[in-house]
Parts: structure tokens; C-alpha cells; sequence
């Protein structure tokens, strides 16, 4: 193909493949003068806008980053808390039942301590009882006996002394014949 | 070539030539040098615009310059160099891809009708300076032996044939490589300056009588090619620019 221009140019006045001189030079100018201007100015000037978009929009990407991280600690934070919070609860209710379990059983064995108490006082009362109505009865049965001995025998029978022995020995009498009985 | 017997106007080398508009002290100013003079003010004025004062939030403007900056280095000269290495070479490439696309752009718009590209000059011009960055780059990266068997491909396990492989390959790499690199964009956009002069004055001289159909085909035409030409115009500042990339690559690899 080029060979053809050549042969095709090579017959007329001018060859296209010749460059003539002035066109060279204003060409050379043309293009030193755009060259010059983005070698020198217009590229470094967006080359250092490009830098600093990339170093914001880097930064921006940092702080978001930091701020997630941030977000993060603080999320595991909360959740640190919330789990404590929950143990802490749940020991408390342990806690609670615990006392409350030791406190019915204290009742119950304080309710215990009364009942048994009671019961004693009950049956101290009962012998005391018992015992106050054997000697009066005691006493009664001696003076009865006295009497009606009295009135059987026809003598009064007023001396203490023989009065209080007798009625003993009696008694006494009494006594052994209702343990052989038991 | 202009009059083939149907008195048709046919495109040739002549829709190459311009007569001067303005001689200063016997420099003869044409279109197309202005052309070139105003690809130079509109991109320097665009992303002067877009990059003067850049905002860490950017506005319209500056958001398609970033948008076509951001093309050019990452999708061009970090694929092919790496960012580590590729950084150093950005506003060369940057430079060259925005300026070549503009020079394409002016075919198809009104007035202009016609890429600046495709005066040999301003694509010679271009690849020129690749060549010397390159070259140069060759050079003090591997020392003076070290730059020559980079170029030419030099390796001893070739054998006997080394000695015409590195013929050929210096042949290719540091006398061919320059010139197709210029030419490669020139001849896309000389061969699609000519389809739309074709196509163009067509629809005009096939506008009578009977022949009138032909004319809207010929309409259809050239609107199609002007929206394929858009298309060659950004491939073939981008393939100039990859090529320079690919180029400055090999100068920075480990000679093979």
C-alpha cells in the first residue's frame, strides 16, 4: 500500500509523502505547545486532585472502618453487659429461692421448736395438774377414809399423828397392790 | 486528474494541496497550518478548562476531561507499561492522543472538511518525537551495545542465522518502524479524505435528470462514511498512540 502511494505520488509535482518544511515546523510548534502545557500544568494540577479525591475517599474509608470497629467493641460491650446482667439475675433468683428455702425451713423448724414447746408446757401442766389432784385427792381420800373410819369405828380418830400414818400406810398399801396389778 | 473526459472532479492529490491564505515575511500560511494552530488552541483551551482548576469534586467538564485523561493512562499507558514505569510517559501519550484525535476530528466538520493528519508533515512530526524518546530511551536503559541488540533482536541461540536476523531486524525496528508509524495514520486519514470528497462531490455532480438516485446513494454515502470516518479517526489516535506505548515497552524490557 505505501509502496503504491510512493509509485502513485512519484508521478506527480509534489509526493503527499514528502513533508514539506513549513508544515514540519508548524506541526513541531502545534504539538510542543499542547505537550508543554499538560507536561507542565494541566496534568500535574488533576494528578494532585486525583491524589487527594483517593486519599479522601481512602480516608473516608478509614474512618467508616474505625467507626464499625468502634461500633463493634461497643456491640460486644452491650452484649458483655447483658450476659452479665443475666447471670447476675439469675444468681439472684438462685439466691432468693435459696433464702427462701432456708427461711421455711427455719420457720418450719422454728413452728417445730413452738409445737414441741407447747406440747411440753402441755404436758408439764398435765402432771403438775396430775400431781396437785393426787394430793388433793390424796388429802380428800385420807380425810374420807378418817371419816368413815370414824363413823365405823365409832372413835374419832383426831390424832395427827396416827391419822396421818395410818392413811400413809393405806395408801402406800394402795400403791403396791396397783403396781402388782400393772 | 481533474478532468477525465466527464469533466466528474474527481478527488486526487490536488484536495491535498492549499494555496497559501496569509505569506508573513515568505512563510506561505495555509488552512491546514491554521487548522493545526486551532487543534492546538482547542485542546490546550479544553482541558484548560476541564484541569485549570480542578476540584476534588469535579464538575461536567472536568469529569469528560477526566473521563478522556483517564483513557489515555490507564487504559493505554498503564496496560501497556505498567503504572510503576508508565507514569513518566502519561503526558506524552496524553498529549499525542488528544492532539492526533482533534487533527482527525477536522474532516468532518463543516468548514474544515479535512484532517490535518493527512499532510504527512504533522504525522511525521508526531512519530519523530516517538522515535527519538524511544530511541533514546533504548539507548540509556541498556548502554550503547546493550540499546543496539534490544533493537535488532539480538540472541546467540539463533546461531547462523543471527547475523541476518539482526540485518532484518534493524531494518524494521530503526529505519521501517518510524515511517509506518507516520504513515500508517496519514494514509487512514488521506484514503478517508478522499472516500468523503468523493462521495461529497458525487452527490452534487450526479444531481440531474435521470441520475438523480444515484445521487441519494451517493448522499447516503457519505454520510455513512463520515460516521465510519469518526470511528477510524479515534481508533487511529488511539492505535498511535498504543503503538508508541508498545514501542517504549520493548526500549524498557530486558533485551530478549
Amino acid at each position: 500500500m505505501i509502496a503504491n502511494l510512493v509509485q502513485l505520488a512519484a508521478g506527480e509535482e509534489q509526493n503527499p509523502l514528502l513533508p514539506p518544511g513549513p508544515e514540519l515546523l508548524v506541526g513541531t510548534i502545534a504539538f510542543a505547545i499542547v505537550f508543554f502545557f499538560f507536561w507542565k500544568k494541566l496534568l500535574p494540577n488533576i494528578n494532585k486532585v486525583l491524589e487527594e479525591r483517593r486519599a479522601a475517599i481512602e480516608g473516608g474509608i478509614e474512618e467508616a472502618e474505625t467507626m464499625k470497629v468502634e461500633a463493634q467493641s461497643v456491640l460486644e460491650q452491650y452484649k458483655a453487659q447483658l450476659a452479665e446482667a443475666r447471670h447476675e439475675a439469675a444468681r439472684l433468683r438462685q439466691e432468693a429461692q435459696e433464702q427462701g428455702a432456708a427461711l421455711i425451713a427455719e420457720m418450719r423448724a422454728e413452728g417445730q421448736r413452738q409445737r414441741e414447746e407447747i406440747v411440753a408446757a402441755g404436758h408439764t401442766q398435765i402432771e403438775a395438774d396430775r400431781k396437785a389432784a393426787a394430793s388433793a385427792l390424796r388429802q380428800d381420800v385420807g380425810k374420807l377414809a378418817t371419816d368413815l373410819a370414824g363413823k365405823l369405828v365409832g372413835e374419832s380418830l383426831e390424832d395427827h399423828a396416827r391419822q396421818s400414818r395410818v392413811i400413809d400406810r393405806f395408801l402406800d398399801e394402795l400403791d403396791q397392790k396397783a403396781e402388782a396389778a400393772r | 486528474m481533474s478532468d477525465n473526459g466527464c469533466g466528474f472532479p474527481a478527488p486526487g492529490l490536488h484536495s491535498f494541496l492549499f494555496q497559501p491564505i496569509a505569506t508573513v515575511g515568505g512563510f506561505e500560511f495555509n488552512k491546514v497550518m491554521l487548522l493545526a494552530l486551532i487543534t492546538t488552541l482547542l485542546v490546550v483551551t479544553f482541558f484548560y478548562a476541564a484541569f485549570g482548576k480542578a476540584k476534588v469534586v469535579p464538575g461536567k467538564l472536568q469529569m469528560v476531561g477526566e473521563a478522556g485523561y483517564d483513557f489515555v493512562r490507564r487504559g493505554i499507558v498503564y496496560e501497556t507499561l505498567g503504572k510503576k514505569e508508565g507514569e513518566k510517559y502519561v503526558p506524552l501519550m496524553v498529549s499525542l492522543f488528544f492532539f492526533i484525535w482533534i487533527m482527525n476530528i477536522w474532516s468532518v466538520i463543516p468548514l474544515a472538511q479535512f484532517p490535518v493528519s493527512s499532510i504527512i508533515a504533522y504525522p511525521a512530526v508526531l512519530a519523530a518525537v516517538v522515535y527519538v524518546v524511544w530511541l533514546g530511551l533504548t539507548f540509556k536503559r541498556h548502554g550503547f551495545t546493550g540499546g543496539f541488540k534490544n533493537l535488532t533482536g539480538y540472541d546467540k541461540s539463533l546461531g547462523a542465522v543471527l547475523p541476518l536476523v539482526v540485518v532484518i531486524e534493524f531494518f524494521s525496528n530503526v529505519l521501517v518502524r518510524p515511517f509506518t508509524h507516520a504513515v500508517r495514520l496519514f494514509a487512514n486519514m488521506f484514503a478517508g479524505h478522499l472516500l468523503l470528497v468523493m462521495f461529497t462531490v458525487a452527490s452534487w455532480y450526479l444531481l440531474n435528470s435521470w441520475m438523480i438516485p444515484a445521487a441519494g446513494v451517493s448522499f447516503v454515502m457519505t454520510i455513512v462514511m463520515i460516521l465510519f470516518e469518526l470511528f477510524v479517526q479515534a481508533v487511529q489516535a488511539y492505535v498511535f498512540v498504543l503503538l508508541a506505548c508498545s514501542y517504549v515497552q520493548g526500549a524498557l524490557a530486558e533485551h530478549h
